[in-house]
């Protein structure tokens, strides 16, 4: 009887030992990034967004950061370093409240004299822990930007330029690093980067540059939510979409981002999982409006927009794509009600070509900028030549100038009026438009006609320079978005851009991933994440 | 042979200084912006200017060179602009790992190419000559970066007994010889060896063709002499012309496996080599190409000094 109470005793603990190993052990998740490198680790990342989504909001927090946790919505912004947040009656002075009792970690506490020392590593380039790499990064997300102080511990204020209702998107951007493992790691922002301390639910553990980076859950994290199950992530560069298709249907890793179109089916008859999701991305053709420019005629603008058969370019992409509707997916908050329906209409097309002066006999040539790759650009050359095809049933005759993607960035910033674009009347790009900024205001605002920002087409118009003045001057953000709404309405029935489609930021992984919830955001909740064995 | 191995070694000094010239020049003409891999796309010109001058490249070429060269001979090879790291640790990073690749793919691909060559050549206008001669052709005409994706889809997404990419487990471990880093090493190597083989297998049975009709063979035959020593006899009359050809063929595994190492995502120095040209980033561009040149150099080098130990001829032309 002794004997049969010890082995039941045995059999207890030892199902207790592995139920309970079972619940901790959740296995580790090997990511094949686009990336041709590991983001860079300091805290302000590069790499765009899949910088910020594998090494920014994974090992480092913001102030205000974006709720990933539903596939169903919209991203919006919630308190992340910062409990709360509100601006003064001067429309200048914001006061943040930060959380208490976060630590970075290599242990040192989050307050705010680490914020402002975060802010002058990017801001100050008189500074000790000034940083050129993480200020080409982050200084220019936030503008608005004037001055910073801490009033106590746990209390900020950020004075903007002038009154500017889009700061808290900004600093979403922003990332903080820890000040103690600067100093422990004598002031060297090299050695920071193997080393790096941010206060976010992962740690960096393992860092081979250019091969891989593994991160392992911080237990200590502040949002028990979000303390990863898993047992460990491990980020590899693939740049080569093949290579990446390879090493999932290999077994090499779990997860790859942007896999291409045509072998989605080969991946799914191997029974992995292709995820989507809308999400704030936007493949257009931003049209010149210098003088001269034949896209200045709202007939020609809408005729063009009304001539793509949008649906007719899914099967390019494997189904993989929003049709436009506007600037913004149809499924964002500030969508509005245009009453222009971008939609595929080839005989009203021609009757505003007509209108304009257009026809069978006098054929319109313009001349498109275009990349054959590049960063979500999708697949530029087939998706161009299709909108070619569609443009010419319409007597719009375009030419192509084709530039490698690095020469297209500098070109884009260059702008329309600039002779390195050889009178080039449109530039196909895709845009992050997840912030009021760099969603809408940063294409069209008078004040950054390039080379002084990126309005590309040298666009300047009154009404919508008051619009972008509402969105920066309501700070409620109810209000705010009826002005967004407005501002994008504009975009619409003013036929702006070239509206062709949206990516749906597709990935595949191992049907073993469990738990994964595809946030309409450029970043994601990796926390959540669970291999089953 | 003294006085002949300083006159080779001192011609190489004006080599290497027109390869610096040519890799610090080369790179400066390719269009586009060297920052743009680290700035912003929407950074002002005013961001873009700063941080120009922060990197030196607003200077004018002469001066950028100077200083380049200047602290290229004490060793700095500056800092990659795009990961901010040493551009030297880098370099020897990724070739000692093209090393690698390139050393293995010559173990395969020379005695492979040597034995069919040897073979056709003895057998000249024979159906093996017509078989090894169809084999090469097809060897150095097939893409290798297709025979790459093929062998992956084979044996590694179909068969799943070898990995599809990476140098090894846990990140590259350059000259480990343990299984499982040797299973990352064969794909890449065989693919990369396949082009070698038919060169090498080409230039020898022309070789071994060509002095097995000479008079000299001929009379070694008359001479009562075993097959065995003719052949040796006609291999040593081979080695030097062989043995050049191979020394150029590793120069081209090490500097010319771009698409291979992209293919295999593999961490050599052509894999290096494409990430720095689609960042501009100049430093790292520079660096990669004036070492890979410079091992090019030094490969001739040693092939020339061998050949001349070999074929004292050499020496006097």
């Amino acid at each position: 009887m002794k004997t049969f109470g010890k082995g039941v005793a045995a059999f207890a603990t030892a199902v207790t030992l592995l139920c309970g190993g079972m619940a901790q052990a959740q296995g580790t998740l090997r990511v094949g990034m686009t990336a041709a490198d590991i983001p860079l680790t300091t805290g302000q990342t590069d790499q765009g967004g899949e910088g910020m989504r594998f090494m920014g909001y994974t090992v480092y927090d913001s102030l205000i950061e974006w709720d990933l946790t539903s596939a169903d919505k919209p991203s919006v912004l919630i308190p992340g370093l910062a409990t709360e947040w509100s601006v003064g009656d001067d429309q200048l002075t914001w006061t943040f409240k930060l959380r208490p009792d976060v630590t970075f970690h290599d242990g040192s506490p989050f307050t705010a004299e680490v914020a402002v020392w975060n802010f002058e590593k990017l801001l100050n380039d008189q500074a000790e822990q000034y940083d050129p790499r993480q200020s080409a990064q982050g200084k220019s997300r936030i503008p608005a930007v004037a001055s910073y102080e801490a009033v106590d511990d746990l209390t900020l204020t950020i004075t903007t330029k002038e009154p500017d209702a889009t700061l808290p998107y900004q600093l979403a951007w922003i990332l903080m690093s820890s000040k103690a493992n600067w100093e422990a790691m004598d002031k060297d922002w090299e050695k920071v980067a193997m080393s790096p301390s941010g206060t976010g639910p992962w740690k960096l553990e393992t860092f081979v540059p250019r091969e891989r980076a593994e991160l392992v859950p911080n237990t200590e994290y502040w949002d028990e939510e979000r303390i990863p199950k898993l047992d460990k992530m491990v980020l590899m560069p693939l740049p080569e979409p093949n290579a990446r298709a390879a090493a999932l249907m290999s077994g090499q890793v779990d997860w790859i981002e942007a896999p291409a179109p045509d072998t989605i089916p080969a991946m799914e008859g191997n029974g992995l999982v292709i995820s989507s999701n809308a999400y704030p991305h936007n493949w257009t053709w931003h049209l010149s409006r210098l003088e001269g420019s034949p896209w200045n005629d709202i007939n020609v603008r809408k005729a063009a927009n009304l001539a793509i058969d949008r649906e007719g370019m899914m099967p390019l992409l494997g189904g993989l794509m929003v049709p436009a509707k506007g600037f913004l997916p149809p499924s964002s908050q500030w969508f509005g009600n245009p009453e222009f329906d971008v939609t595929y209409d080839l005989e009203a097309a021609k009757a505003l070509m007509q209108e304009a002066g257009y026809g069978p006999d006098n054929r319109l040539k313009v001349k498109a900028l275009i990349s054959p790759s590049g960063s979500g650009q999708m697949l530029p050359l087939p998706m161009n030549e299709y909108i070619q095809q569609s443009l010419s049933e319409i007597w719009i005759d375009v030419e192509f100038m084709v530039v490698e993607w690095n020469q297209m960035i500098n070109l884009w910033r260059a702008g329309a009026a600039d002779a390195s674009v050889d009178g080039s009347q449109s530039i196909n790009f895709t845009y992050f438009i997840q912030d009021p900024f760099t969603g809408l205001i940063r294409h069209l605002d008078c004040n950054l006609i390039a080379p002084n920002g990126t309005n590309w087409g040298h666009y300047c118009d009154d009404e919508m320079q008051a619009l972008f003045e509402g969105i920066k001057t309501t700070f409620d953000p109810e209000e705010q978005n009826a002005v967004l709404q407005k501002t994008h309405e504009k975009f619409v029935n003013d036929a702006l851009f070239l509206f062709v489609t949206h990516d749906v930021a597709p990935r595949a992984m191992k049907p073993s991933v469990k738990g994964f919830v595809q946030a309409q955001n450029w970043y994601q909740n990796f926390s959540s994440i669970s291999i089953e064995e | 042979m003294l006085s002949y191995l300083l006159r080779r070694i001192l011609l190489v000094l004006p080599v290497a200084f027109g390869v610096s010239v040519i890799c610090f020049l080369l790179v400066q003409i390719a269009p586009g912006d060297p920052l743009t891999a680290i700035m912003p796309v929407d950074a002002t010109a005013e961001e873009q200017a700063a941080m120009r001058a922060a990197y030196g490249l607003d200077k004018p070429l002469p001066v950028q060179y100077t200083i380049w060269i200047g602290n290229l001979v004490q060793g700095d090879m500056g800092k990659s602009i795009a990961t901010g790291r040493p551009v030297a640790g880098e370099v020897f990073g990724a070739v000692q790992n093209s090393l690698l690749l390139a050393a293995s793919a010559a173990v395969i691909a020379f005695p492979i190419g040597i034995f069919l060559g040897f073979l056709a050549g003895y057998f000249r206008d024979t159906w093996i000559d017509r078989g090894v001669t169809a084999l090469s052709i097809t060897g150095v005409s097939v893409p290798n970066y297709w025979l790459g994706i093929v062998l992956v889809i084979i044996f590694s997404v179909n068969l799943g007994w070898l990995p599809s990419m990476g140098a090894g487990p846990g990140g590259s471990q350059a000259w480990e010889w343990d299984w499982a880093h040797m299973r990352h090493l064969i794909l890449p190597a065989v693919t990369l060896a396949v082009v070698p083989i038919g060169i090498v297998a080409r230039t020898v049975r022309a070789l071994a063709g060509d002095i097995l009709t000479m008079d000299f063979v001929q009379a070694l035959y008359a001479k009562g002499m075993s097959r065995a020593d003719v052949l040796r006899h006609v291999a040593r009359n081979a080695a030097a012309t062989a043995l050049s050809v191979m020394g150029l063929q590793l120069g081209y595994l090490l500097g010319g496996s771009i698409l291979i190492e992209t293919v295999f995502n593999w961490p050599g120095s052509g894999f290096l080599l494409s990430n720095a040209i689609f960042q501009r980033d100049l430093p790292l561009l520079q660096g990669t190409i004036l070492v890979l040149a410079l091992f090019f150099v030094a490969m001739n080098l040693i092939v020339d000094v061998v050949q001349a130990a070999i074929d004292p001829r050499i020496q006097r032309t």
